[in-house]
């Protein structure tokens, strides 16, 4: 493939972040805004704020880490026992019933991926505040990947959705969701939106700002 | 030759015409401009025809049964989401009901409401910016994460009770494969350059 080996903001051109469709750049006064001829969404060069929004939806992220994995998940309880479980203790039991595969699928998509999240989009952000030229491929690709593995997350949730729907008075006792299923759902939406908020574009700004 | 920028590091490639099903990648940070399907519309079509079909069958019929001893104890769909709600979890209720149900049922009738009058080289009023609204909300839908949510719990409770499973578990197992197809044959290049066609 040909390669211009220039960027779109460089030929003043925006690329539309909805349906990436090029169009000219437009002279706009601040209080305008320009819109995709083709999907009609707002065009931006970069996403607006991308590096502000993220920072503060991180660092919601790492307050809500804390009361999602400490509070209870589910409480169960069978013939007036009452038994509260966190994350880590719903992976204990799995461990010790022998499903380990299970036990890692929770861990993996409730207490590590939540947190490689909150790291790696932290340490992208500082990486092109301090606009480091350091393997920006790599970074894209890591980005791409939290991009894409955040959503797994929620797994959680539906276990403990269809564990409270089937496991109701009567046969083997009964099952509530605790409150940390509010803070981990919220901490999952918000590391989704916190990656969706970063501009990988600006991974490879800092290249072109001294190549000029 | 049409000019397109890469979305993930801006660069701006020329995009060659692209045969079968052909991959360009962008030649600095190798994310995917464009991926080409042939037939993709048709296809897309009939997968989503058979989509509505089966959610319409999840929706309906039992879902999920438990039995211990003589007890018996049978749900819907819905079931989980209204007891989280009676549980006082009203935010949480509506996030399960709006991932695994309101989302992608927009999902599927916003492409069936674009996708259809494309077929026939018509237009849908709003056509663009319905699809538009499809695209962004490709990460919300969470179908397959609720389908191994299921299946977590289900070992979970497997050990204490019989579990039943019901007509609508099937449907929606399916109905996971059939999406996850769908999303394989959308070519969305295609279909926004139809959009700009038709118009």
């Amino acid at each position: 493939m040909k390669t211009a080996a220039l960027t779109a903001k460089q030929l003043g051109l925006v690329s539309c972040h909805d349906c990436h469709h090029l169009s000219q750049r437009p002279q706009l006064t601040d209080d305008q805004q320009a819109y995709c001829p083709r999907c009609g969404a707002a065009l931006h060069q970069r996403t607006p704020n991308s590096i502000a929004r993220t920072w503060a939806l991180v660092f919601a992220a790492l307050i809500l880490y804390v009361p999602a994995n400490l509070l209870p998940m589910t409480i169960s309880t069978t013939l007036g026992d009452q038994q509260s479980d966190t994350i880590l203790s719903g992976v204990i039991y799995f461990m010790h019933e022998g499903s380990l595969g299970i036990a890692l699928v929770i861990f993996v998509a409730s207490i590590f991926v939540p947190m490689m999240k909150i790291l790696i989009l932290s340490f992208l952000l500082l990486s092109v505040q301090f606009r480091s030229r350091w393997r920006p491929r790599d970074r894209t690709r890591l980005y791409r990947l939290t991009d894409v593995v955040g959503r797994w997350s929620m797994v959680d949730i539906y276990v403990v959705t269809i564990v409270v729907a089937l496991v109701k008075l009567g046969a083997i006792g009964n099952i509530d969701a605790g409150p940390a299923s509010g803070y981990f759902a919220a901490l999952v939406v918000i590391t989704m939106l916190a990656a969706e908020s970063f501009d990988p574009r600006l991974i490879w700004d800092a290249l072109e700002e001294r190549d000029d | 030759m049409p000019l397109i920028a890469c979305h993930q590091c801006d660069l701006v490639h020329q995009l060659p015409p692209l045969s079968g099903r052909a991959t360009a990648r962008c030649t600095r940070c190798r994310a995917v401009l464009v991926r080409a399907k042939p037939n993709s519309i048709d296809r897309t079509l009939a997968l989503l025809l058979a989509g509505v079909i089966l959610f319409s069958v999840a929706c309906s019929f039992p879902f999920l049964g438990l039995r211990s001893g003589g007890v018996m104890q049978e749900t819907a769909l819905l079931t989980g989401v209204k007891t989280l709600y009676q549980q006082g979890m009203p935010g949480l209720s509506v996030l399960v009901l709006m991932t695994c149900i309101l989302i992608p049922l927009a999902q599927m009738l916003g492409l069936l409401y674009v996708l259809a009058p494309l077929k026939f080289d018509r237009t849908a009023p709003f056509a663009n910016r319905v699809f538009r609204w499809h695209r962004s909300l490709q990460p919300w839908g969470m179908m397959e994460v609720f389908m191994l949510g299921i299946l977590i719990a289900l070992i979970k409770l497997g050990e204490m009770a019989t579990i039943i499973p019901g007509i609508s578990l099937g449907a929606f197992a399916l109905l996971i494969f059939v999406l996850a197809a769908m999303l394989t044959v959308l070519d969305p290049h295609q279909v926004w350059l139809r959009l700009e066609e038709e118009r």
